[in-house]
């Protein structure tokens, strides 16, 4: 099915694939970049959109998004998922496993892969479980899963316990030659915790999962990359000492990288003073120090792209008392909003960086379409007010999920178009 | 003037000084009514407590009810045994229930740091916490306290060490908050796995053996070991506990001065304290328990009514 | 702004009106026998004291004397705002049999004796209980009546009686508190 031509006019072209940073037109036909840059003539009958002010860059993809189903669907579906997607700019997100039941199987892909289509906003690319049931075990078929259509293995919301199993992963990989992501958690020290371990959990009576938790996963892993080879990923970082083990290994031409979640780079455990379980997720939100490496190490490229972790859950189930209540905040539509705020506002990064590390990394890193405005690429655009300052209101969200720690927060930036293969899946009225 | 406490009481740690002294202060008429015999007055007539206990405990919900009754209210007991959920009722279901019946005030005590708080902002209700997880037990900390001034007079300076398993306890939350807001010189001893990480940053000295401890303290607040709470690791056994930590007459026969020996109870009796110790002419674990009952008349006293709203225009001028 | 005052009674004055308070209170009680004096806080207890102290100068007889704080009985505690301080009560004997009589500064509404009495019937059972104030300023709300007056005033309405004692306020006085003026009145 063909779409009108779309011509972008005026916007500031960022593409850092191409080194671009320029006003300019796009051009798009037939779902490719026709052209990009200057002033371009658009086609009788294209339609046009009209970009000043606006930063028009690669698609936005999200590496780490929950989308529940099959399984929960009265908590988000494919198709709202890929909805509240469109509406945070992202043009492409990968779907995590830990699915009821997992999607350990060709069929289990192949599923999330047909409601994706059907949803018909953003592009949704499965994750395969590394074990059969996630149980950590035995490997699951990743040939099967690979042609139905799954772009990396993980077993994320748990770790691979058994080193000899990871590593038997990530050999296996290299056959297909795709990421396999790592849930870096130590559950015998992180058990029971839910929150940060340090002196606010102690004065708060609550078990606190310390740094070491993660952190012993990271340098395990970076160790099995280097025997093994593979492309180790690792997931949703949060500690300082978790990027000086990524340094480490990426200085020694291991195979490893990491990406970041936006609420990572922008709270602190006094989020959660209150018992407040909106800003309760694993890993947890930890000390300043932390989120001032990991903001740091994104600017180096140490942790290669941002994502969001998005995890929906039911209203009630949050309602709990804080030990109790399940991990997770959504993140799709605060995402570009916290990132700017957060990140490009104070001068950490540039917008340039910014949209390196939301679109083309990922993209480069786990081979999804997009990510490049070159010539004749596929037409996954996102359009972007780099400065409009609004306020989060949870029940706008397209998600289901209203779980969030930014409610009422004021947020810098937002997806104003967000266009996969040259069709709008989504325009901010 | 001292600030109004506001609806609730659900820890030490918001308090401050004034507002603890001003409720220690209130529990001194309240110590005389239990020595009456008519143990009885008509403060709280016609006012519904609710006793919402989620965890097992005689002494702490027994204290609350003769507090309450002493004041002529109406209490309720609601008893169950683990978590709400598998009970069938979670803790918003249960809250809205008690509004629906227009209860005064609510007495919880929960397994899950944080639960008072929660219960607090949703509904009316004035709530007192009775122990939440390993958060608070602020009447527990005030009786505590209460108890340590009856022997001193003053908190200032004095040194006060809490033996045991603090990471555990919230009996040992609330005595550090309070103790602290009230110029205390405040310690902790027991084996560094039972204490938690950041303890120093919170203002308190650490000791890892109970000599050094018992060699700087006035007034020693021994814990519960506590069997239930812990999972299993934090200490190899029981009888080593006492080996190194327990609170023995010999030790305190070394000690340079008479010290105060405190237990919140229930003792585990030749773990954490021995019964001579316990028995013994410093021990101060009765007159704790007396004062617990005073403390509770206070904090009902001072939550229930003077409600801002139904304040008239008038002084109190009613000769 | 806050109304004038006027003396009512000045240091001699109250003197003379406790003297007499005394003599009355021995011979509603045909002698000192089984007498007991409860004052009720604040000042009720430093004017007991005095009373106590007129009758043993004049008979001889030590009068125990009470201290009754009132506050956990009182009938407005959902309504007074913030909570009432609450002050010592002491009555270190039984009171079954005796003759006891309350003493407070000011009588006015009559709930604090009321008050009083519920309180005083938890102690025992006393064989009878007469009322002596210093000044009664008339506006009951309730049947209360005193048995024995120092002096009776006549308020106007918004104003107040004050009763000052050297122990608490360091002079006796007894003022009368006019009404404050309505600004612009």
């Amino acid at each position: 099915m063909s779409e009108r031509p779309l011509l972008l006019t005026g916007g500031r072209i960022i593409d850092p694939s191409s080194n671009r940073d320029e006003t300019g037109d796009v051009l798009i036909v037939d779902g490719r970049i026709q052209s990009v840059g200057g002033k371009i003539a658009g086609p009788d009958g294209a339609d046009i959109i009209d970009c000043r002010g606006l930063v028009v860059a690669p698609g936005f993809a999200d590496v780490h998004v929950h989308l529940r189903e099959p399984g929960r669907e009265d908590v988000e579906t494919v198709a709202s998922g890929a909805a509240a997607a469109a509406a945070g700019g992202f043009t492409s997100v990968c779907a995590m496993p830990n699915t009821n039941p997992v999607t350990d199987n060709q069929a289990a892909v192949g599923f999330t892969v047909r409601q994706g289509v059907l949803a018909k906003q953003a592009r949704v690319f499965p994750y395969g479980a590394i074990s059969i049931g996630q149980k950590g075990e035995q490997l699951a078929e990743f040939g099967e899963m690979i042609d139905a259509g799954a772009i990396a293995f993980t077993d994320d919301g748990r770790p691979v316990q058994s080193a000899h199993l990871m590593r038997t992963a990530l050999e296996y990989s290299r056959t297909f030659d795709v990421p396999v992501a790592e849930h870096c958690e130590d559950m015998s020290l992180a058990k029971g915790g839910s929150m940060n371990e340090g002196t606010l959990s102690a004065r708060m009576g609550l078990k606190g999962i310390p740094a070491e938790a993660e952190e012993i996963y990271v340098i395990r892993d970076i160790l099995l990359a280097r025997r093994a080879g593979g492309r180790l990923h690792l997931c949703h970082m949060s500690t300082k000492g978790s990027v000086e083990l990524i340094r480490w290994g990426k200085e020694r031409g291991i195979g490893v990288t990491a990406e970041v979640c936006s609420h990572h780079i922008s709270l602190t455990e006094r989020e959660v003073e209150g018992y407040n379980t909106n800003a309760k997720m694993n890993p947890p939100l930890r000390t300043e120090a932390d989120v001032e490496a990991l903001q740091q190490a994104l600017k180096e490229g140490i942790i290669d792209m941002l994502c969001t972790d998005h995890a929906p859950h039911h209203y009630d189930e949050k309602e709990r008392e804080f030990p109790e209540a399940p991990n997770g905040i959504v993140g799709l539509e605060t995402a570009l909003g916290v990132n700017i705020k957060y990140l490009v506002e104070p001068g950490i990064l540039t917008l340039s960086e910014l949209v390196d590390r939301m679109a083309c990394a990922p993209a480069r890193l786990f081979k999804l379409p997009g990510g490049s405005l070159a010539k004749g690429g596929v037409a996954d655009v996102t359009v972007f007010d780099p400065v409009a300052k609004w306020i989060v209101d949870p029940a706008q969200f397209k998600s289901k999920g209203r779980n969030t720690p930014y409610g009422g927060h004021t947020l810098t930036g937002r997806a104003v178009a967000t266009i996969v293969a040259g069709r709008t899946v989504f325009r901010r009225t | 003037m001292t600030q109004p406490l506001g609806k609730d009481l659900l820890g030490l740690a918001p308090l401050s000084a004034e507002q603890i002294r001003f409720i220690l202060d209130t529990a001194e008429p309240f110590k005389e009514i239990s020595e009456r015999q008519i143990k009885k007055v008509p403060t709280l007539r016609g006012m519904t407590v609710v006793n919402l206990f989620f965890e097992p405990s005689t002494r702490t919900r027994i204290s609350f009810e003769f507090a309450e009754k002493r004041l002529s209210a109406d209490t309720v007991n609601v008893a169950t045994s683990g978590s709400s959920v598998v009970k069938g009722e979670t803790l918003v279901d249960t809250a809205r229930n008690l509004e629906a019946m227009r209860i005064d005030m609510v007495v919880i005590r929960h397994g899950s740091s944080g639960a008072a708080q929660f219960l607090a902002e949703r509904i009316k209700s004035n709530v007192i916490n009775a122990g939440d997880g390993m958060h608070e037990h602020p009447t527990q900390g005030l009786l505590d306290i209460l108890t340590l001034r009856d022997r001193l007079d003053t908190l200032e300076n004095r040194r006060v060490c809490l033996v045991g398993d603090v990471l555990h306890s919230r009996v040992a939350r609330s005595n550090i908050a309070g103790l602290l807001k009230l110029g205390a010189k405040v310690a902790v001893c027991g084996p560094r796995s039972l204490l938690p990480n950041g303890i120093e940053d919170m203002g308190v000295t650490v000791f890892n053996r109970i000599e050094a401890a018992i060699e700087w303290a006035e007034a020693l607040n021994v814990l519960r070991l506590q069997l239930e709470r812990m999972q299993a690791g934090y200490i190899p056994s029981l009888r080593e506990y006492n080996r190194v930590y327990g609170v023995t007459r010999a030790r305190l026969e070394r000690a340079p001065r008479e010290l105060i020996i405190m237990h919140p109870g229930p003792m585990n009796r030749g773990v954490e304290i021995d019964s001579d110790v316990a028995d013994g002419p410093m021990s101060v674990i009765l007159h704790q328990v007396t004062n617990g009952v005073a403390v509770r008349m206070a904090v009902l006293y001072l939550l229930a009514g003077g409600r801002p709203e139904l304040a008239s225009a008038a002084k109190g001028d009613v000769k | 702004m806050p109304g004038s005052t006027t003396v009512l009674l000045d240091a001699r004055a109250v003197e003379r009106t406790l003297k007499r308070v005394a003599d009355e209170i021995v011979e509603l009680n045909e002698g000192s026998e089984g007498l007991v004096l409860v004052g009720i806080q604040r000042r009720g207890v430093q004017l007991a004291g005095r009373l106590a102290a007129f009758i043993k100068h004049e008979s001889g007889t030590d009068v125990p004397i009470g201290a009754l704080d009132i506050t956990l009985y009182r009938d407005d505690l959902q309504t007074v705002g913030p909570r009432p301080v609450v002050g010592k009560t002491e009555l270190p004997w039984n009171l079954d049999e005796k003759n006891v009589v309350i003493v407070d500064d000011v009588l006015y509404t009559g709930r604090t004796v009321r008050a009083a009495l519920g309180e005083l019937t938890d102690f025992g059972r006393p064989a009878r209980i007469a009322l002596a104030v210093l000044v009664d300023r008339g506006g009951r709300e309730l049947p209360i009546h005193a048995d024995i007056v120092g002096k009776k005033v006549s308020v106007p309405r918004g104003g107040r009686v004050d009763v000052l004692v050297k122990e608490l306020d360091g002079k006796d006085e007894v003022v009368l508190v006019a009404p404050a003026q309505e600004p612009g009145a």
